[in-house]
């Protein structure tokens, strides 16, 4: 067994096929829940058992559906955001690979305690062999009459449509995906109002993780508190937190959230490769500080990353070696951000290109003591700056990285190069094929 | 947002004969959704999959399509980075450069990949087998250093690696 809930059984074969999900217990719940409780009652199960949206902002599930107006007579949309485009990440894409009746279940499940009847999952472009495995789940349950006009014979309708993305890191963001699945360029919206009150075509909507959704159906089946013996008070539950870097057992690992990030790295994935010594952590994927090897017995829960200046965000664990460059490794994310700003806001368009230009000489050798404060600069007046979090994930990773090890940005501009990088010898070789 | 240059000639200006499958594809798009213009990054795609790529012809049929003006489907197709405005060779190979990547050796991968190939950034072998484009986080960290050959995922990369895959692609 991998994990207690979301994993527990990912890798049973065929579990992809209706036959088996139901075997294991699965689409028992739109028969126990549909038309025998209340939509409230269901919001307020999950309310009550505390599961917080896995994407990244870690916003109570349960509150998130309340906004919901109940008197709006217009038609109430529910969005999978599936589009697990945060550097670090890739929990989802196993998850819908192998389980993907589990998402349909929770989304029907979801799209009752709203009042909707239709949901879209919006999949990130690269992500086409997942909407072909997902497009073959909805064909099985429409045919096993789990969606379509009579879910469950309940009498409620819901129907699921996956969608497409097409390469736009921006389109994760909730307000841009939006825009993306109305046929617009994926530029993001000002928030109020927000997507529950006017979302998808001006409707109300919710937009949901990949993960949180697919925990839905356990929470319903088994109750609040039965949830809450995973966790900490206010981060109950399981999380699945993806692994990546020199670790000997990169991977996607579910733990109950308050681990320490140390056990998960050291245990859990085997520990650091051989010859290789832990540095520094980022926690939450690309757009979180990044933590020193100092605080790596910080628990994994939202409070706990919080006190430490970071976030548990999607759960994305890049682990960093002590032969890696910080400057090199944030200008690599610096360059991300830069490419993926949309371009709508000033801040983060100028913003972004100005930090990676600062950070590629700093990182040649060829930065001022100026520079420093220029970066810290840069950052500051992006951050809180535009319409959406983009800029803010550029910005933070930057600032992150100089409180921590400002003495290695210092190193550059003093010894024109770097304290230690074992990709030395890669990067020369880009710089001389940009001159 | 990177853009690329549309090759303006008369043949690609030209609306393109779409197949029955996917205009039957199209067709089925444009019912999941309560209006039309929902339906633009669909439509793309499946444009995209019989023709290998969106010329100038093909974007103002898809325009026509949804009922857009050219410009509006323009500014869709140049903003998604996945969309190729150029014809592309047979196998396109998006090598992932983010972090995670980077510190598994995504730099040395890629520029094994150019030596072999001959080839850089965005070109395409003459023989229109292989195209090579650096790509953003492709969502396989855990399987670092990756890359994508049009669709399919190949993860846990290094130069024997490649050099195998690139044998098994005709």
């Amino acid at each position: 067994m991998r994990g207690p809930l979301l994993f527990a059984d990912i890798d049973t074969p065929g579990l992809p096929t209706i036959d088996v999900y139901k075997k294991g217990g699965g689409y028992a719940m739109p028969a126990a829940v549909l038309g025998k409780k209340t939509a409230d009652e269901v919001i307020e199960i999950v309310k009550l058992s505390g599961l917080r949206g896995r994407g990244g902002a870690g916003f109570p599930a349960g509150l998130k559906w309340s906004f919901v107006p109940k008197a709006s007579p217009k038609p109430r949309y529910l969005v999978c955001n599936a589009d697990e485009s945060e550097p670090g990440t890739f929990k989802d894409r196993e998850l819908m690979e192998k389980n993907p009746h589990l998402l349909i279940e929770g989304m029907i499940l979801a799209g009752y305690a709203i009042g909707s009847h239709v949901g879209y999952i919006y999949l990130r472009g690269e992500f086409d062999y997942i909407q072909r495995i997902l497009d073959r789940a909805i064909a099985e349950a429409r045919a096993a009459g789990l969606l379509g006009a009579n879910v469950a014979g309940s009498g409620y309708a819901f129907d699921i449509h996956t969608h497409l993305g097409a390469g736009a890191y921006i389109c994760g963001e909730e307000t841009a995906l939006l825009s993306s699945l109305e046929g617009y360029r994926g530029q993001p919206r000002l928030k109020p109002p927000f997507p529950a009150v006017e979302g998808l075509y001006a409707c109300p909507t919710v937009v949901n993780n990949t993960e949180t959704l697919m925990n839905v159906p356990h929470i319903l089946k088994h109750g609040a508190a039965w949830y809450r013996q995973w966790g900490t008070e206010k981060s109950p539950g399981t999380k699945i937190f993806s692994v990546s870097g020199p670790v000997v057992r990169p991977g996607n690992y579910e733990v109950a959230l308050g681990t320490p990030l140390r056990n998960l790295i050291d245990e859990t994935c085997g520990g650091m490769k051989p010859g290789f010594k832990l540095k520094a952590v980022i926690p939450g994927g690309s757009s979180v500080p990044l933590l020193p090897a100092s605080q790596a017995d910080t628990p994994l829960d939202y409070e706990s990353m919080n006190a430490v200046g970071t976030f548990l965000g999607s759960g994305g664990v890049i682990v960093i070696d002590e032969g890696t460059c910080i400057v090199d490794a944030l200008w690599n994310i610096t360059r991300f951000y830069e490419h993926e700003s949309c371009g709508k806001c000033t801040p983060c368009r100028e913003g972004t290109y100005w930090m990676s230009e600062v950070l590629e000489r700093l990182e040649h050798g060829k930065g001022k003591a100026s520079d420093i404060t220029l970066l810290a600069d840069l950052a500051d007046n992006i951050l809180g700056k535009s319409f959406c979090a983009l800029g803010d994930a550029a910005a933070m990773p930057v600032q992150g990285a100089l409180n921590h090890f400002r003495a290695e940005f210092e190193h550059h501009v003093t010894h024109h190069g770097c304290l230690a990088n074992r990709r030395r010898d890669e990067i020369a070789a880009m710089a001389g094929a940009a001159s | 947002m990177s853009a690329h240059v549309a090759v303006m000639s008369a043949e690609s200006l030209s609306s393109p004969t779409l197949s029955a499958a996917t205009r039957a594809e199209i067709t089925r798009s444009l019912a999941c959704y309560p209006n039309r213009r929902s339906a633009i990054l669909p439509v793309l795609w499946a444009m995209q999959r019989e023709l290998g790529w969106l010329s100038p012809g093909a974007l103002r049929e898809a325009a026509r399509i949804i009922g857009l003006s050219d410009s509006e489907v323009f500014g869709i197709a140049t903003f998604y980075t996945m969309f190729n405005l150029k014809p592309v060779g047979r196998h396109h190979l998006q090598v992932c450069m983010t972090l995670s990547c980077s510190l598994m050796g995504a730099d040395r991968l890629f520029r094994h990949l150019e030596n072999k190939l001959g080839i850089g950034h965005g070109e395409t072998t003459r023989d229109g087998r292989f195209t090579l484009r650096r790509v953003e986080c492709l969502a396989a960290c855990g399987g670092a250093p990756c890359l994508q050959s049009n669709f399919d995922y190949h993860e846990n990369l290094d130069e024997r690696a490649v050099d195998r895959l690139l044998e098994t692609l005709e």
